[in-house]
């Protein structure tokens, strides 16, 4: 459907539990890109057939651990250059990967396809409050255009109330010389 | 292969529990016999993946509830045996073709092919890098008095796509651990040469090496050294400078000041360009994203072979797709994919050669360019 304004796509698609491959959900949704000003995000309608994975468990242990830190978490280059990820930065990789889902959401336009190409570098902010804070900076690849965007993106989160991403930012590539 | 765990609550589950290990001969892991099944007890059951579907389909029309254990047996076993793997019988002895490998590396193996396989493999000049480095390519030919057609494939055009060398790596290992005992391979080489080059883009592959692990293009200077990098992949004569580039050198995508202004597109399209009446397939391998496109990139009108290109395109995905599962789109890059000018894929059909492919190899986009290690092996298998 599309006028000159907006661009309706209608998707049936099935969502896979990376931890668990043969998990999956279906699921129906409504992309629409707003054709006139770039700088929307497209709106999403979706609707589940059935019910995500609960995680409580693995979420708690997560959290536990975090808390439980004398010093801040720091960390860089998620995954490594040949790939690899430890055990331990398993769960920040995957709380990247959520996060950078939305940035992507609301930085995307018919003409992108972004991915997460590696978290460049990661630090936990400590809080007074119950949720944990960490600030990414990340690298998105973007292949039509093929080019690497450093993002800097603020995330918080909490086991019972999931993912928030309060501040991003583009950031200006600088060459390492 | 999957390791279920279940822990049945009615004993008429625990009846269709024994009869399901009886009647498909499961591999109980715990118990070790079914009469041992009992009711709130734990039940772990390897199940191989030709039975996987039927199993889980029968535990859920019985309402039997189970977890997935071990997603992958064949990977515990693999992990659990490290050096097994692959380094010990390889040429040379002890390369681990699962693993990436540094230009220096990779510069070694080269020599050490051809000393073991000498009758079989050299190593031939190709030309010069922008940093003076050399390429090399891999010649496996099987000597004989008939003139043979000649299959090209080069790896690494672009630097960050370290799957792609990976593969060249593995490619070569195969023909040569299996050209004596695989019918198929000797049929091959009794009429066709493979040339292989490893590496194209030898300086960008070092500098992702050494400073920048997502770096793309070659490392050519412009702005009088303010500004690195040609993307080799847009600079060939096809439509050269037309779609799908920037003529900035900052852009990922910078064509270069002219077609072939680059000593690596040079190096091969004068090679190519000298053999082409016997060449009868181009490959060049990327990553990622799981296609084999075929041109043309810079225009949707169709090749002249369109029609057989694809048949044995998509014959080549079903054959992918028949060892792992994984799925790999088909088409035209300027369909399928996006609009790019001066690659070399188009360049190559352009000037004659029939079978042109781009082979973009796993994943996609999970991990992207930084595929880790553990995939070399399956994504090598599959595109083999």
């Amino acid at each position: 459907d599309s006028d000159n304004v907006s661009r309706k796509y209608h998707l049936e698609l099935v969502l896979e539990d990376v931890l668990d491959k043969d998990s999956t959900v279906n699921c129906a949704a409504e992309v629409l890109y707003h054709l006139g000003n770039k700088n929307i995000a497209p709106d999403v309608q979706f609707t589940l057939e059935g019910e995500l994975k609960d995680t409580a468990e693995a979420d708690n242990t997560f959290y536990n651990r975090i808390k439980s830190l004398e010093k801040e978490l720091v960390a860089e280059n998620i995954p490594d250059s040949h790939g690899n990820v430890s055990p331990e930065m398993q769960p920040i990789h995957l709380l990247a990967w959520v996060a950078s889902g939305y940035v992507i959401w609301q930085n995307s336009t018919e003409n992108t396809k972004f991915h997460l190409a590696q978290i460049k570098h990661v630090k936990q902010v400590k809080r007074s409050d119950e949720y944990l804070e960490f600030d990414y900076t990340i690298l998105l690849h973007e292949m039509v255009s093929q080019e690497i965007i450093p993002w800097q993106m603020t995330v918080l989160w909490h086991p019972q109330h999931g993912v928030q991403v309060a501040r991003d930012s583009r950031q200006p590539k600088h060459m390492p010389e | 292969d999957q390791v279920l765990h279940t822990v049945p609550e009615t004993f008429q589950q625990v009846q269709h529990l024994q009869h399901l290990c009886r009647t498909l001969l499961l591999d109980l892991w715990k118990p070790l016999l079914p009469e041992d099944i009992w009711a709130g007890e734990d039940l772990h059951i390897r199940v191989p993946a030709s039975l996987l579907q039927e199993v889980k389909d029968s535990l859920d029309q019985h309402m039997i509830s189970y977890k997935v254990l071990i997603p992958d047996v064949q990977e515990l076993v693999d992990q659990s045996m490290p050096k097994e793997r692959s380094s010990h019988r390889q040429v040379p002895e002890g390369y681990n073709y699962t693993q990436y490998h540094s230009m220096e590396e990779i510069y070694q193996w080269m020599t050490e092919i051809q000393k073991s396989n000498s009758e079989l493999v050299t190593q031939h000049y190709l030309g010069k890098t922008i940093e003076n480095r050399t390429m090399y390519y891999l010649k496996i030919s099987q000597p004989s008095n008939k003139p043979k057609k000649i299959i090209w494939m080069d790896c690494g055009i672009h630097a960050r796509e370290w799957i792609s060398p990976a593969f060249c790596q593995w490619f070569v290992k195969e023909i040569l651990q299996n050209y004596k005992s695989d019918p198929k391979i000797s049929k091959f080489l009794q009429n066709l040469d493979l040339y292989v080059l490893p590496v194209l883009n030898v300086d960008g592959y070092i500098y992702s090496w050494e400073k920048e692990r997502l770096w793309r293009k070659n490392r050519s200077p412009y702005m009088n050294g303010t500004c690195y990098g040609t993307d080799l992949n847009r600079n060939f004569n096809s439509s050269w400078g037309s779609v799908g580039v920037s003529y900035n050198c900052s852009s990922e995508v910078f064509c270069g000041s002219g077609p072939e202004s680059e000593p690596e597109t040079r190096a091969v399209a004068h090679f190519i360009e000298r053999k082409k009446s016997d060449i009868l397939c181009y490959l060049t391998i990327h990553s990622y994203g799981q296609y084999i496109l075929t041109p043309y990139g810079s225009t949707t009108k169709p090749p002249s072979n369109s029609k057989e290109l694809m048949q044995v395109a998509e014959k080549a995905a079903a054959a992918l797709m028949g060892k792992y599962g994984t799925r790999y789109e088909v088409g035209p890059t300027s369909l399928i994919l996006y609009n790019n000018s001066g690659s070399s894929r188009d360049w190559a059909h352009m000037i004659g050669i029939p079978f042109s492919y781009t082979f973009e190899l796993r994943d996609k986009g999970t991990y992207g360019f930084v595929l880790p290690p553990n995939q070399i092996q399956p994504t090598c298998e599959e595109t083999m």
